[in-house]
C-alpha cells in the first residue's frame, strides 16, 4: 500500500522590539531573573494590558512578507490556562481575527518548486520560563512574558519532511529579512512545533495525527519526521492504529517517544479581551509599511545571478542573513567589483566571524572599507596577498588607503623601478641565469622570490614576471 | 461636622480662608467615623494616622486654589488599589495585599493632595448587591441598620449617608453605585465606559466596570467626576474626549424646560414594589411641572439583561479571578502537600460562596460546546439591549426610571437565594451592558426608606443628567433628609 504524508507545522517567531507587547518592559535576554518585569508583567491586580503598536506594524510586516492578506478589524482574545509561568492564567492572543491568513511561500525541493499556504498568523504575548531546581523548588522567571510573537500555521499543504525543511528555511529566510526577529531556534527566537500523519493515496480523510515535541532545529525536524512517517507506516502495515499522541523526538537515537496520549482537546475558553479595543489597521498604514520593506531573499538573488553576474550558489550564500546581504550591496554600491566583494565576504569575512564568533553587525568592518580594500586590489595599489594584511586593518576599523600608507604596502608596478632591481639580481646570480638558459624553470621562481625579497614583498609579481622573463631571454 | 450641612465647595473656601485646618476636617471626619461605625461598619481599613500626617503636613504649605479636594478626607472603596494601604476587594485571599502602585483616580485625587479617609467594605470582588458577601462585615443601612446598605459599594454608600465622610468612590458593574445609592438616599454616578480609566480598579467584569462617585449632593457629585475622569494611557478603553466642568455648569440658571424624558414601561412593570412606583411617579410629574417632556418609551429587551449580564459578568471574572492562587501576592494556604494543595487550599480558604458561584458560572458559559449557546447568545442580547437604548436617544435626552425594584430589604432575608438578589438588578444592569452613564439621586421615602430616581444618558452625555438631577434636587426637599443612626424611622 502507498501512502502519502500530511504534515502541520506551528512557528512561533519571538520579535525584537524594545519593549514588550502589552508592558513597557524592556525585551532583553540575559538578564537577571525578572529584573525586566512590572506590575503587568506579574498580572497584579488592578492592571490592564497596553498595545505597543510597534509589534502590530511588524505582525504587518511579516504578514506581507509571506503574502497574507491583512484582517482591517481586528482584536485581542484571552486564551485561558492555569500554569505557574504565566501569571494572569490567560494568555493574550488573537483567535477569531488573526493579523494574517492566507498567505503563502515558495519552496524548491531538489529543482521542485511549490507553493505552500499558510493558514493564518497572530500575534500574542509569549509565558515567563519555570526551572527546576534539584533542590526541589521550581523557580519562576517572568522576563520572557509579555515578548511579542507571531504565531504562523501552515496550510496541510507539507507532503514530506524535507518539504517541511524547505518551508521552514523559507519562513526564516523571510522573517529574518524583515528585520522583525533574529529568528533562531538555537536561541529560542524560532520555535516549530510539528504534527504529521499519513494516509493511503487517493483517500479522502486525514489519518490521525501525532504531534512532536523537542525538535530544535531544522535538521531535528526534518530526521524527527522521517522517522514518525516510517513509523506511522509500519504500524498501519502490521494492521495497527496510529493514536492522536504527543510524541518526543530523542536526538540521541533518532527516533519518537511516546509522552502522553491525548484525549480530546484542551479547551481554552477563548473570549474577546475586553480590556483592550479592537485594532482597524488601515490601507494607508499597510501601504506606508509596505513601502519600506526590505527587498526579500529570492528576489535578491534574482538579481545577483541576472545583474551583477553571480553564480547562483555565491547568491545564495550571501542571502543567508539580512545583514549579509545589505552588506554586500552596500559594498558594490560603493564601487566594488561584486565578485570580488562576494569572494571576500565568503571568504576572508566569514572566517573572521566564525574566528571571533560575532555577527557581522558587531565588528568593526564597514562596506566602504572593504570596497576600499577592493578597489586597491583592481587598480594593482596593492597585491592579493598584501591584502590580507589590510584586511587586518579594516576589520579594526581602519581605512583601507590609510592603513597600506602607513604600513608602507603600496605595490612596486613600475617598470622603471623593478628594472634595476631586476638588473641587480641577475647580475648577483649567475648561476640561476645558467640553468634557465639549460632548460631549468625552476630558476624562474628562485628569481622572483628574490626580488620580491629585495623588495620587501612589495613588488607587483605579475610585473616582475613580465620584466624578468624578458630580461632573461635578452641576457 | 455635619456633612449635610456643608458642601465640596464650602469646605473647600472654609480650607482655602482658614477656616478650618486640614487637620481640624481630617480628625472630625474620624470623629464621625468613630461616633457611627461601631454601628454602619462601612469601613474595612483606617488611614488615621497618615491622614493626620498628610494634613498637618497641608497646613504647613496651606491648601491651593486650584485644588478642590485639597485637605478634604474622602472613602475609597476597597477595590481600588492604593498604594502601600491594604486592599482586600473584601476578600480573604487578598487578606495580607499591599499594593505597590496607586490607581489612576487615586493618583488624580493625590495630584490634588485629597486625603484618603480609608477603605470601604463592598460585597467580595464587587459580586453582590447587598455588601453581605463581603468576607469582613455586613454593613448596615444608616435609614435601618436591620436593612442591607446596597452593593456592592455598601460600605462607600453607608458612610456618605451616615455622615462619615463627604464623599465616597465607588463601582459599578452592574448597578453596583446605583442600587447602594437608591438604598441610602443618596446621589452615586456611573459614568459612561470609558469616561474614568481602571487602571488599579481590581477587575470583576472588564467590559462592564466603571468607577464612579456617592455623595450627598449633585453638585459635589459632578464637580468629582471631572476630577477623576479622563484618557490614561495605561486604560486603552478609557475615552480621549475632553472632559466638561460638569459642575460649573449647575448653578440657578439650570433648569429641565424642554427635557425629553423617556420612561420605559419595562421599568414600572409587576415585581416593582408599588410604592416605589409611587415615587418615581411623583417625582416624574415633579419633571413635567419643571417644564420637562415625559414620554413613555419601550426597552423591549430589558427582560432578557440580567440573564445575559450574569453570563457576560462571570465569564469576565472567571478569567479575570485565575491569578489570584497565592503565590505572587494574597494569602497562600499553609499546611499543604504540593503546589497543586496549594492552588487548591488557597482559593478554597480565600475565595467565598458566592465568588465561587460566579467562577464556576463564567467558566461554564465560556466552555467548548456552551460558548454559542451562552456568551456568544448573552452578547448578542447585549448589543439588541445597546440598540434599544440608542432608539430612545433618537428622540429623547435622558431614561428616568427606579434604580431598583424595592427599597432596601432586611439583612440576611435575600442571601439564600441568589436568584432573587440577582432580580434586584434588573434596573441597573441594562445601563452597564450598553456601556451609558447612569445615576441614582434621592426621590423621596416609601416605609421610611429612600426611593432612588434612576437616570440615564446618552454615551459621554453625564452633563444633561447632572443638569436634569440638579434641577430635581434644587427643587425638593428629599436629599435633605438625613438618617436617624439607631433609631427606628
Amino acid at each position: 500500500m502507498n501512502f502519502e504524508t500530511t504534515i502541520g507545522l506551528e512557528v512561533h517567531v519571538e520579535m525584537k522590539t524594545n519593549s514588550k507587547i502589552f508592558s513597557p518592559s524592556p525585551v532583553q535576554f540575559g538578564s537577571e531573573p525578572n529584573a525586566n518585569t512590572n506590575v503587568i508583567d506579574w498580572g497584579y491586580p488592578g492592571v490592564l494590558p497596553s498595545t505597543n503598536k510597534g509589534v502590530v506594524e511588524n505582525g504587518i510586516r511579516a504578514a506581507l512578507a509571506l503574502h497574507a492578506e491583512i484582517e482591517p478589524h481586528q482584536h485581542f482574545d484571552r486564551k485561558n490556562y492555569f500554569y505557574p509561568d504565566n501569571p494572569k492564567a490567560y494568555q493574550i492572543s488573537q483567535s477569531v481575527s488573526p493579523l494574517g491568513h492566507d498567505g503563502w511561500v515558495e519552496i524548491d525541493v531538489d529543482g521542485e518548486k511549490k507553493k505552500i499556504g499558510i493558514a493564518e498568523m497572530h500575534i500574542e504575548e509569549d509565558a515567563g520560563k519555570n526551572t527546576h531546581s534539584p533542590n526541589g523548588y521550581s523557580y519562576v522567571d517572568l522576563n520572557r512574558q509579555g515578548t511579542p510573537l507571531i504565531e504562523i500555521v501552515s496550510k496541510p499543504d507539507i507532503s514530506s519532511p524535507d518539504e517541511a525543511y524547505a518551508y521552514l528555511e523559507a519562513l526564516r529566510e523571510r522573517i529574518q529579512f524583515t528585520g522583525i526577529s533574529d529568528v533562531k531556534m538555537e536561541e529560542g527566537s524560532m520555535r516549530v512545533d510539528v504534527n504529521i500523519s499519513i494516509r493511503p493515496v487517493g483517500s479522502d480523510k486525514y489519518g490521525t495525527k501525532t504531534e512532536l515535541k523537542n525538535l530544535n532545529s531544522f535538521n531535528y525536524v526534518r530526521k524527527g519526521l522521517l522517522f514518525e512517517e516510517q513509523r506511522q507506516q509500519r504500524v498501519l502495515m502490521s494492521g495497527g492504529e496510529i493514536g492522536q499522541e504527543t510524541r518526543r523526538y530523542d536526538e540521541t537515537t533518532g527516533q519518537t517517544i511516546l509522552m502522553r496520549v491525548k484525549e480530546g482537546s484542551d479547551d481554552y475558553r477563548y473570549f474577546p479581551e475586553p480590556d483592550l479595543p479592537s485594532l482597524e489597521i488601515s490601507e494607508d498604514w499597510v501601504k506606508e509599511i509596505g513601502d519600506t520593506m526590505p527587498q526579500m531573499p529570492n528576489n535578491r538573488r534574482d538579481r545577483y545571478v541576472n545583474e551583477l553576474g553571480l553564480t547562483e550558489y555565491d547568491a545564495m550564500v550571501l542571502t543567508q542573513t539580512k545583514e549579509m546581504s545589505d552588506f554586500f550591496e552596500a559594498t558594490v554600491a560603493d564601487g566594488a567589483d561584486a565578485k570580488l566583494a562576494s569572494n571576500y565576504l565568503q571568504g576572508d569575512v566569514n572566517a573572521y566571524l566564525n574566528d571571533e564568533q560575532v555577527d557581522l553587525a558587531a565588528t568593526k568592518l564597514t562596506p566602504a572599507n572593504l570596497s576600499g580594500m577592493i578597489k586597491l586590489i583592481d587598480d594593482g595599489t596593492i597585491s592579493s596577498k598584501m591584502a590580507k594584511k589590510v584586511f587586518k586593518g579594516i576589520v579594526a576599523g581602519e581605512n583601507p588607503a590609510e592603513y597600506v600608507k602607513a604600513h608602507g604596502l603600496v605595490q612596486l608596478s613600475d617598470p622603471a623601478q623593478l628594472q634595476p632591481i631586476i638588473d641587480e639580481i641577475l647580475a648577483n646570480n649567475e648561476q640561476s641565469v645558467t640553468d634557465f638558459k639549460n632548460g631549468k624553470d625552476r630558476a624562474v621562481g628562485f628569481l622572483v622570490g628574490q626580488i620580491m625579497k629585495q623588495t620587501k614583498g612589495q613588488a607587483n609579481p605579475q610585473v616582475v614576471n613580465q620584466l624578468l622573463m624578458k630580461s632573461l631571454q635578452a641576457l | 461636622m455635619n456633612f449635610y450641612e456643608t458642601d465640596l465647595t464650602q469646605l473647600h473656601d472654609d480650607l482655602v480662608n482658614k477656616k478650618i485646618s486640614a487637620t481640624e476636617l481630617t480628625k472630625a471626619t474620624y470623629d464621625n467615623i468613630k461616633a457611627k461605625d461601631d454601628q454602619i461598619e462601612a469601613f474595612l481599613t483606617l488611614n488615621e494616622e497618615n491622614a493626620l500626617a498628610e494634613a498637618a503636613a497641608l497646613d504647613e504649605k496651606g491648601i491651593a486654589a486650584d485644588q478642590l479636594v485639597a485637605g478634604i478626607p474622602l472613602g475609597v472603596k476597597d477595590n481600588i488599589v492604593t498604594k502601600d494601604i491594604r486592599t482586600t476587594a473584601a476578600s480573604k485571599i487578598l487578606d495580607n495585599f499591599k499594593p505597590i502602585y496607586d490607581a489612576t483616580v487615586i493618583e488624580k485625587l493625590k495630584a490634588q493632595n485629597f486625603i484618603n479617609a480609608g477603605k470601604l467594605n463592598l460585597d467580595e470582588f464587587a459580586m453582590g448587591g447587598s455588601t453581605e458577601n463581603s468576607a469582613y462585615q455586613v454593613t448596615h443601612n444608616a435609614w435601618d441598620l436591620t436593612r442591607v446598605p446596597g452593593g456592592s459599594s455598601g460600605g462607600s454608600a453607608a458612610s456618605v449617608a451616615a455622615g462619615e465622610v463627604l464623599a465616597a468612590l465607588g463601582t459599578d458593574t452592574g448597578g453596583s453605585i446605583r442600587l447602594p445609592a437608591s438604598y441610602n438616599g443618596v446621589v452615586g454616578m456611573k459614568p459612561t465606559y470609558g469616561r474614568v480609566s481602571r487602571w488599579g480598579i481590581i477587575a470583576f467584569g472588564s467590559s462592564l466596570d466603571q468607577v464612579g462617585w456617592l455623595t450627598t449632593s449633585v453638585k459635589d457629585n459632578a464637580l468629582l467626576t471631572s476630577l477623576i475622569s479622563g484618557h490614561d494611557d495605561h486604560d486603552l478603553t478609557s475615552s480621549t474626549r475632553d472632559v466638561p466642568d460638569f459642575g460649573a455648569q449647575l448653578n440657578d440658571d439650570t433648569n429641565v424646560n424642554g427635557l425629553r424624558i423617556a420612561v420605559p414601561k419595562e421599568y414600572l412593570v409587576e415585581g416593582v414594589d408599588e410604592k416605589v412606583k409611587e415615587v418615581i411617579k411623583a417625582a416624574l410629574k415633579h419633571y413635567e411641572s419643571l417644564g420637562a417632556i415625559v414620554d413613555e418609551v419601550s426597552l423591549p429587551h430589558t427582560q432578557y439583561g440580567v440573564a445575559a449580564y450574569y453570563i457576560i459578568s462571570s465569564s469576565e471574572a472567571s478569567s479575570n479571578l485565575q491569578r489570584f492562587d497565592g503565590i505572587r501576592y494574597g494569602v497562600r494556604a499553609t499546611d499543604v502537600q504540593d503546589l497543586e494543595d496549594v492552588y487548591v487550599k488557597s482559593r478554597s480558604e480565600g475565595f467565598g460562596d458566592e465568588v465561587k458561584r460566579r467562577i464556576m458560572l463564567g467558566t461554564f458559559s465560556l466552555s467548548a460546546g456552551f460558548y454559542d449557546a451562552y456568551f456568544n447568545k448573552a452578547s448578542q442580547i447585549r448589543a439588541l439591549i445597546r440598540q434599544d437604548f440608542e432608539n430612545v436617544f433618537k428622540d429623547h435626552d435622558v431614561v428616568m426610571g427606579p434604580a431598583g425594584p424595592t427599597v432596601a430589604y432586611k439583612i440576611g432575608s435575600n442571601i439564600a437565594d441568589p436568584k432573587t438578589m440577582y432580580m434586584n438588578d434588573v434596573l441597573t444592569v441594562p445601563v452597564n451592558m450598553a456601556g451609558l452613564p447612569g445615576m441614582s439621586i434621592p426621590a423621596g421615602l416609601a416605609d421610611g426608606m429612600p426611593v432612588g430616581l434612576q437616570i440615564i444618558g446618552k454615551p459621554f452625555d453625564e452633563e444633561t443628567m447632572y443638569k436634569a438631577a440638579y434641577t430635581f434636587e434644587q427643587s425638593t426637599d428629599f436629599h435633605k433628609a438625613q438618617p436617624n443612626i439607631g433609631g427606628q424611622n
